[in-house]
């Protein structure tokens, strides 16, 4: 649905993305992580034909972004990065004009409108004008706008940015429920939590580049490691305990009770369970960590950023 | 069977062209009537002036009616309609200035970019909706003030007047909100845009101008002259506006600022004098001229536009030769040198002033062409060669027909060529800053400019110059004057 290759975007001498490749195919959702100014929005300019790349290819939804932009444009729903709305229309005026202009049947249009104005509860708001709207409604209507036209391929910039739990909650959902066999989604987000909860895969960009990319799973592996085991045992933790341990891992800090480990590779957590029972002690809990996306996010920014400084 | 299915084509895509288009217009125009700091201005520009335009015509009818000359008043009161008519119509520059460099400002340009509208669809769909609340408003304007004259003065226009008053007030608008669009998509900043409107108000002042003298003389077949020119303007605009609009320069380019370093590298760059006078003649200056064959174009067809107000000219007023004294005796050098000084326009007969006064003449026109789109030294050329074909009508008509050849063969070929290279260039240097920064223009390209017209200048402009002066002072007068005094006294 959508693929990248070599993708290349370069302003007055600066480079704003390089030769960035990536796939998403239908009913995958991928977010596109990077600091500001890693070339995200540029990207999502380009693979919505807005920008011409300076180097490499995009293909959208089928078609090339810079021979057929037309066709690319009517298949894409674009949420950008500020609403943008026209504050001196009514909710149902501006998403009128903007299915309209998107080719969307008059019969349906106000049927369409409706649904997801109900999804995404704003129907109360549509007869008021948009300047009147607070800075999550305008991102809702701004997403209604999006998805207004049924596209196959939906490029959301920070998509609840601004948001208020309850309000980024509907918009996160709608977005799972976006996630079928035909569309494609890249999400553009600094919201790690929140790029977890939605992203079949990830790709972390720095200064243009592709620094990582993979299902959070495999990158934290990739990156993190395997998880640490937490394991808390009923008597105090002594040097004994920790010289076990060492035999299956790398001790990485203990507590009076507890200890953290990571395991070596092939060993089994029924192994390290096995062993500490025999030799007689007492386990209360022995689980797997939770690797946060954050850390590897900082990981891979950081780790890109101490090869450029050392190289 | 095949063409038809092409037709039916053809049509479908010119019927979806317009659908884009009038949804760009309608969204565009609900946003201006609720925008109270456009509607109010006009609104009380529509009630009020007409107003304040009657007031004056009646005064004024009231005072030259003391002195039993109520005629010259009335001529005047057309001149009123075209002015009430152009007060709301300059809203149109308001709107259109901001058109597009304000949905930017306001980020509301990108999610409209990101639609299937094609780059036409958005300029035209644009231009027609800044056009046209304003010049609706300068309709009821007009016709409310023409209601008043007529019901309170008793005066009422003819059609034929009526027809050119708002022909002019709709082409006025439109060749305003031509250029203003062009500048909002080549603008970072509202701010910017708007300091670039004097581009487009200092012509259009001398335009109104003319067309005041115009209308004192209830001249209409000059306005209508004026309608088309502008019409014409706005049809090249349009087609400069819709070849630079580029979406990827509207979101690409977030600040405006002037490099003077590179202004003045650039301007260096296009002085840049080759090593040797061959290369100077032989390819630099050739490759100089090759580039401005647009502008040599537009500048010809300008001159024939001086032709045409020549023979307009001479069918109004054909003046018999009785009305020159000076043609009544023999003439001699004296007469003309003396002639020559007793009109302020003309200079002495001596190389030194003639060169001085017409070099001064050409970088004046250049100077002023960099802020009124290269227009003024159009306008220069075009009076001049009315003038000029005036005369040459006027001898055809007297039975001289070698006097005016014979006053302009000697030096008019050098003199001429010059002019004709120095006005295309300062065109040139008039719309340079409306062309984009990535296609050579903006700021750094008027440096080039600038300095390929000094190289221009000094290397051809000014040498031209330089010998039809010395030719005009020595051999033209002799020439003219044996030729004149063959037909007088033969």
């Amino acid at each position: 649905m959508i693929v990248l290759q070599g993708l290349t975007k370069r302003f007055d001498g600066l480079t704003a993305v390089d030769h960035l490749s990536l796939e998403v195919k239908a009913g995958e959702v991928m977010a596109l992580l990077g600091p500001n100014g890693a070339g995200k929005t540029t990207t999502v300019r380009m693979l919505s034909a807005m920008l011409r790349p300076t180097a490499g290819r995009a293909r959208v939804a089928g078609y090339d972004t810079v021979r057929e932009p037309r066709e690319v444009r009517r298949r894409v729903g674009v949420l950008t990065e500020a609403p943008g709305l026209y504050l001196r229309m009514t909710g149902r005026e501006y998403l009128t004009f903007f299915g309209e202009v998107r080719g969307v049947e008059s019969s349906r249009l106000q049927q369409r409108i409706d649904a997801l104005a109900e999804r995404f509860k704003m129907r109360e708001a549509l007869a008021r004008r948009l300047g009147t709207y607070s800075k999550g409604m305008r991102q809702k209507i701004a997403l209604i706008r999006t998805l207004l036209h049924e596209p196959p391929v939906l490029l959301l910039d920070e998509p609840t940015s601004a948001m208020d739990p309850e309000s980024a909650r509907l918009v996160r959902d709608a977005i799972h429920s976006l996630r079928d066999g035909h569309r494609a989604v890249l999400i553009c987000t600094h919201n790690l939590p929140e790029a977890e909860e939605l992203a079949d895969r990830i790709a972390i960009i720095g200064k243009g580049r592709i620094l990582a990319q993979g299902s959070p799973a495999a990158l934290k592996e990739r990156y993190l490691g395997p998880p640490p085991l937490r394991l808390q045992v009923a008597g105090r933790i002594d040097p004994a305990l920790l010289a076990r341990l060492d035999a299956f891992g790398e001790v990485l800090d203990y507590g009076r009770r507890w200890v953290r480990f990571r395991k070596a590779e092939g060993v089994r957590n029924a192994d390290v369970l096995r062993a500490l029972l025999r030799d007689g002690w007492e386990v209360d809990m022995l689980v797997e960590e939770q690797q946060s996306l954050e850390s590897l996010y900082l990981r891979v920014v950081q780790g890109a950023t101490t090869l450029e400084v050392a190289s | 069977m095949k063409r038809g299915r092409h037709l039916e084509a053809g049509r479908a895509a010119w019927r979806e062209t317009w659908r884009g288009i009038a949804l760009i217009v309608r969204r565009e125009i609900v946003d201006t009537l609720r925008d109270w700091r456009i509607v109010a201005p006009i609104t009380t520009l529509v009630l009020a002036f007409p107003f304040i335009a009657e007031f004056v015509a009646a005064e004024g009818l009231k005072f030259f009616n003391k002195y039993g000359a109520a005629l010259i008043m009335e001529r005047f009161f057309p001149f009123l309609i075209l002015v009430v008519g152009f007060f709301p119509s300059t809203f149109s520059l308001v709107i259109a200035l901001e058109t597009f460099v304000g949905e930017k400002e306001r980020r509301s340009l990108e999610p409209l970019l990101a639609t299937p509208l094609t780059d036409g669809q958005l300029y035209v769909g644009k231009l027609i909706a800044a056009t046209l609340p304003p010049v609706v408003a300068s309709y009821v304007g007009m016709l409310f003030y023409i209601l008043l004259l007529g019901l309170k003065l008793h005066w009422w226009p003819s059609l034929h007047l009526l027809a050119v008053a708002f022909v002019l007030a709709t082409t006025q608008a439109l060749v305003m909100v031509a250029v203003a669009v062009i500048i909002s998509a080549q603008s970072t900043s509202v701010r910017a845009a708007n300091l670039l409107a004097s581009f487009i108000i200092i012509p259009m002042s001398l335009v109104l101008q003319w067309e005041a003298g115009l209308l004192l003389f209830a001249d209409f077949t000059a306005l209508w002259l004026i309608a088309l020119f502008l019409f014409v303007a706005t049809l090249l605009f349009v087609r400069i506006g819709l070849r630079m609009f580029d979406r990827e320069y509207l979101l690409g380019r977030e600040l405006d600022f002037l490099d003077f370093g590179a202004f003045g590298r650039a301007f260096l760059e296009g002085l840049r004098w080759p090593g040797s006078l061959r290369a100077l003649y032989g390819e630099e200056i050739p490759a100089l001229i090759r580039v401005l064959r647009a502008e040599l174009t537009v500048t010809l067809v300008v001159i024939g536009g001086g032709l045409l107000i020549a023979l307009w000219g001479f069918w109004r007023f054909p003046l018999p030769r009785t009305a020159v004294p000076l043609l009544s005796q023999p003439l001699t050098m004296e007469q003309i040198t003396q002639g020559a000084v007793d009109i302020p326009l003309l200079p002495p007969l001596s190389p030194l002033t003639l060169f001085t006064r017409n070099a001064g003449a050409v970088l004046l026109g250049a100077f002023l062409s960099i802020f009124t789109l290269g227009i003024v030294f159009q306008l220069m050329v075009m009076g001049v060669t009315a003038v000029v074909g005036y005369a040459l009508l006027l001898t055809l008509h007297w039975g001289m027909p070698a006097a005016v050849p014979a006053m302009l063969a000697p030096h008019g070929p050098f003199e001429m060529t010059a002019i004709i290279i120095a006005t295309a260039q300062s065109l040139r240097l008039g719309l340079i800053l409306l062309s984009p920064a990535h296609e050579g223009g903006g700021f750094i390209g008027l440096g080039r400019e600038l300095g390929h017209f000094v190289k221009l200048f000094a290397a051809l402009i000014a040498p031209l110059l330089l010998i039809a002066a010395i030719i005009e002072a020595t051999i033209t007068p002799r020439l003219a004057i044996w030729v004149i005094n063959g037909y007088l006294f033969r």
